[in-house]
């Protein structure tokens, strides 16, 4: 019992145009990521959902019904804000339990619904602190505590996580996908990460500029991205992009490098392109004739793996290395590209080619 | 009153000075503060010792010439005389202190009940031209009394409100409401809106999570701007001189004023009177005094 659905939400503040457009479908149930960057009109767009914003245009559907017009209490939602949101006067405790106030919860009820989230969330010492005696990762888990002690629509959460050091954050993660999973509501949830975007979604929905890219789950979008702005967001290290050309059964590059044309593209011959490589698809190792001549730029150690910067021309690759690899700037190699796994866009739109041949 | 002036006077200047003119003058420099402070203090202090001083003086000490200054008999004659009539009971002036009360108090309590909605309403909503609707409100601030005084008799006259508490409390609630709006929506804006927000989602009106959730972290706000309103209708004299005449309506401003006059000024009763008067103010400035300094540099950083 609970699917969110907008149409069309457009919203300025006054030059901005924070929203421009949006439509998501979030079916009952589900863990749904609205994933962008700063500015990208997240927040705002939870809070359109939430029905604190006055929207410019669209409409905005709770179970199926119209509830544009509705009261942020009427929608029975429960939100998690970006800046927590407690209230200052208030311990954890009473923060926790007024959803429950609100809405007339007998005393023991809420007593055992406020214990319940504490101990789920680990902040059963915090109770009777107010949020200025709490660190922020502290204000985060009460602010979560608050959202999940009820039973909404759905839960919205406007990057819930960001504040907590990454080793809670690692956890966390894992924690929230086993709370929806157990109980089973509707989350929205935001994030500027894309790796909480990828590791927890079942949905992903990617928005620049009050503009939802592309809607998907975090397979579709991180292997077959909409467009190259996407491509380049989703992924870490980002991608590398190469201008290039077709040229009979060839892929020409800017810089002068031929590589076979994959057999999935239909370009035509000349149309500018943007060859999209990512490092887990490249390697130093040389084989096959898919290979890339450029000189080796920097070493980027990560422990499980180190990442070859290459410059090729003036372009850079990020290559994925085995963490044993290791080489002196300047030095020549190839880069062998997995051409099965590139991604080709339009220059001229950055819309992803058609990859129906794949 | 008082008050406020010593903290400003000790507080501000250390704070202004840029660390170059503070090395230069080193210690003469403090010399110079202090000589010069200290001038500052006698000039401003010393009418209000010599109210006090007259105020428990027996006659023939406030007439002496050469002036004493300290060895005077004590007494609270005068004071006795604030309160009680020479034939017993009541006198004219202890009734235009109770009247000063009653019309303070009211109108600055509806000053405060409508104007803090009001800067709620301004700081949370977009109110179409918000800026000339604010500066509008705040002119009304900037016409001296004197000026509307004439125009507001004559209504007054026909509405019979002339020689009117009722009269007067609307006058200075109409006053101290747009005063209070400017001085609330700085305090409104400080509060995040994002309470309010969190307070809805959670199952409250708008109007509860106003009541619920912002006003309790406006009390001291509200406490700072209602002794500001309290201050302006308490001491307020055009309107009181103009627009009542009976003492059984007069307050307190015209009374004393009203004391100076005739053949012989009877110095002592007018300056316990005054005594009377400025101590309720020097009682509430005091208790603010905080946030009397917080609410005006507040709104001086803000705009
Ligand atoms: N109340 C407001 N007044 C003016 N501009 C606003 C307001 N709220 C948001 N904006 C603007 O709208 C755009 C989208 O803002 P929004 O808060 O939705 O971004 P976001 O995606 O949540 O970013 P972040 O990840 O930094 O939280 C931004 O350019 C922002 O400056
Ligand atoms: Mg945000």
């Amino acid at each position: 019992m609970g699917t969110v659905a907008v149409h069309g939400l457009r919203k300025s503040f006054g030059k901005v145009q924070a929203l421009d457009g949006v439509t998501l479908d979030v079916p009952d149930g589900s863990f749904f990521v609205v994933l962008g960057p700063s500015g990208a009109g997240k927040t705002t767009t939870l809070r359109a959902i939430a029905g604190l914003e006055k929207l410019d245009a669209g409409s905005v559907h709770l179970d199926g019904r119209d509830a544009t017009g509705d009261t942020p209490a009427a929608r029975d939602l429960a939100m998690v804000f970006q800046s927590y949101a407690l209230y200052p006067r208030r311990t954890a405790y009473e923060n926790i339990a007024s959803p429950l106030r609100a809405r007339r919860c007998s005393s023991s009820e809420i007593a055992a619904a406020v214990e319940q989230m504490s101990s789920l969330l680990h902040i059963e010492r915090l109770l009777q602190r107010r949020p200025a005696q709490m660190s922020g990762g502290e204000m985060q888990r009460v602010a979560l505590a608050r959202a999940l002690v009820r039973r909404p629509r759905a839960f919205l959460m406007d990057e819930p996580l960001t504040n907590l050091d990454l080793k809670l954050r690692v956890e966390m993660r894992t924690e929230l996908t086993r709370i929806h999973r157990s109980l089973g509501g509707t989350f929205v949830y935001v994030t500027n990460d894309q790796v909480e975007a990828l590791s927890m979604a079942d949905q992903v929905a990617v928005l620049k500029e009050g503009k939802v890219q592309q809607v998907g789950t975090p397979t579709e979008v991180y292997e077959r991205p909409a467009n190259q702005w996407v491509a380049g967001f989703v992924g870490s290290p980002s991608i590398s992009l190469l201008a290039c050309h077709a040229e009979g059964d060839r892929l020409v590059g800017a810089e002068g490098w031929t590589l076979p044309r994959p057999r999935w593209t239909t370009a035509e011959n000349g149309r500018p392109l943007l060859l999209g490589l990512r490092a887990e698809d490249l390697s130093v190792e040389q084989r096959g004739d898919a290979s890339l001549p450029g000189e080796l730029y920097g070493l980027e150690p990560l422990g499980d793996r180190t990442v070859v910067d290459v410059q090729v021309g003036t372009e850079m690759l990020k290559v994925k290395a085995r963490p044993t690899f290791t080489g002196t700037p300047g030095e020549r190699l190839h880069v062998t590209v997995d051409l099965d796994r590139a991604h080709l866009f339009d220059a001229g739109t950055g819309l992803a080619l058609s990859e129906t041949g794949r | 009153m008082a008050v406020s002036v010593n903290e400003a006077v000790s507080t501000g200047p250390g704070r202004d000075h840029t660390p170059s003119t503070r090395r230069r003058g080193g210690r003469g420099r403090s010399v110079l503060e202090v000589a010069l402070l200290t001038v500052l203090a006698v000039v401003m202090l010393f009418p209000v010792l010599w109210m006090i001083e007259t105020s428990i003086k027996e006659n023939r000490d406030v007439y002496a010439i050469p002036a004493k200054f300290f060895d005077f008999k004590v007494t609270l004659d005068h004071f006795k005389d604030v309160f009680a009539a020479s034939g017993g009971g009541r006198s004219a002036l202890s009734v235009s202190f109770l009247n000063s009360v009653v019309v303070a108090g009211v109108s600055t309590a509806l000053a405060t009940v409508l104007g803090v909605p009001a800067a709620w309403a301004y700081s949370r909503f977009s109110v179409k031209a918000k800026k000339d609707q604010l500066f509008f409100i705040l002119s009304t601030r900037f016409m001296p009394p004197v000026v509307v005084v004439i125009p507001i008799f004559l209504m007054y006259r026909q509405l019979g409100l002339i020689d009117n508490k009722l009269g007067l409390i609307l006058i200075y609630t109409a006053f101290n409401v747009p005063f209070t709006i400017w001085m609330m929506k700085g305090f409104v804006d400080e509060v995040p809106a994002e309470y309010e927000d969190a307070a809805m989602l959670d199952g409250y009106t708008r109007l509860q999570a106003f009541w619920k959730f912002t006003l309790p972290l406006l009390l001291p706000g509200i406490a700072a701007t209602a002794v500001f309103a309290l201050i302006f209708s308490w001491n307020e004299f055009v309107f009181a001189i103009f627009l009542t005449s009976s003492d059984s309506v007069r307050t307190a401003p015209p009374a004393i004023a009203g004391l100076i006059g005739g053949t012989t000024v009877d110095w002592g009763l007018v300056a316990a009177a005054s005594v009377v008067f400025a101590l309720p103010v020097l009682v509430f400035a005091y208790l603010v005094r905080k946030h009397l300094v917080a609410g005006v540099t507040l709104g001086a950083v803000r705009r």
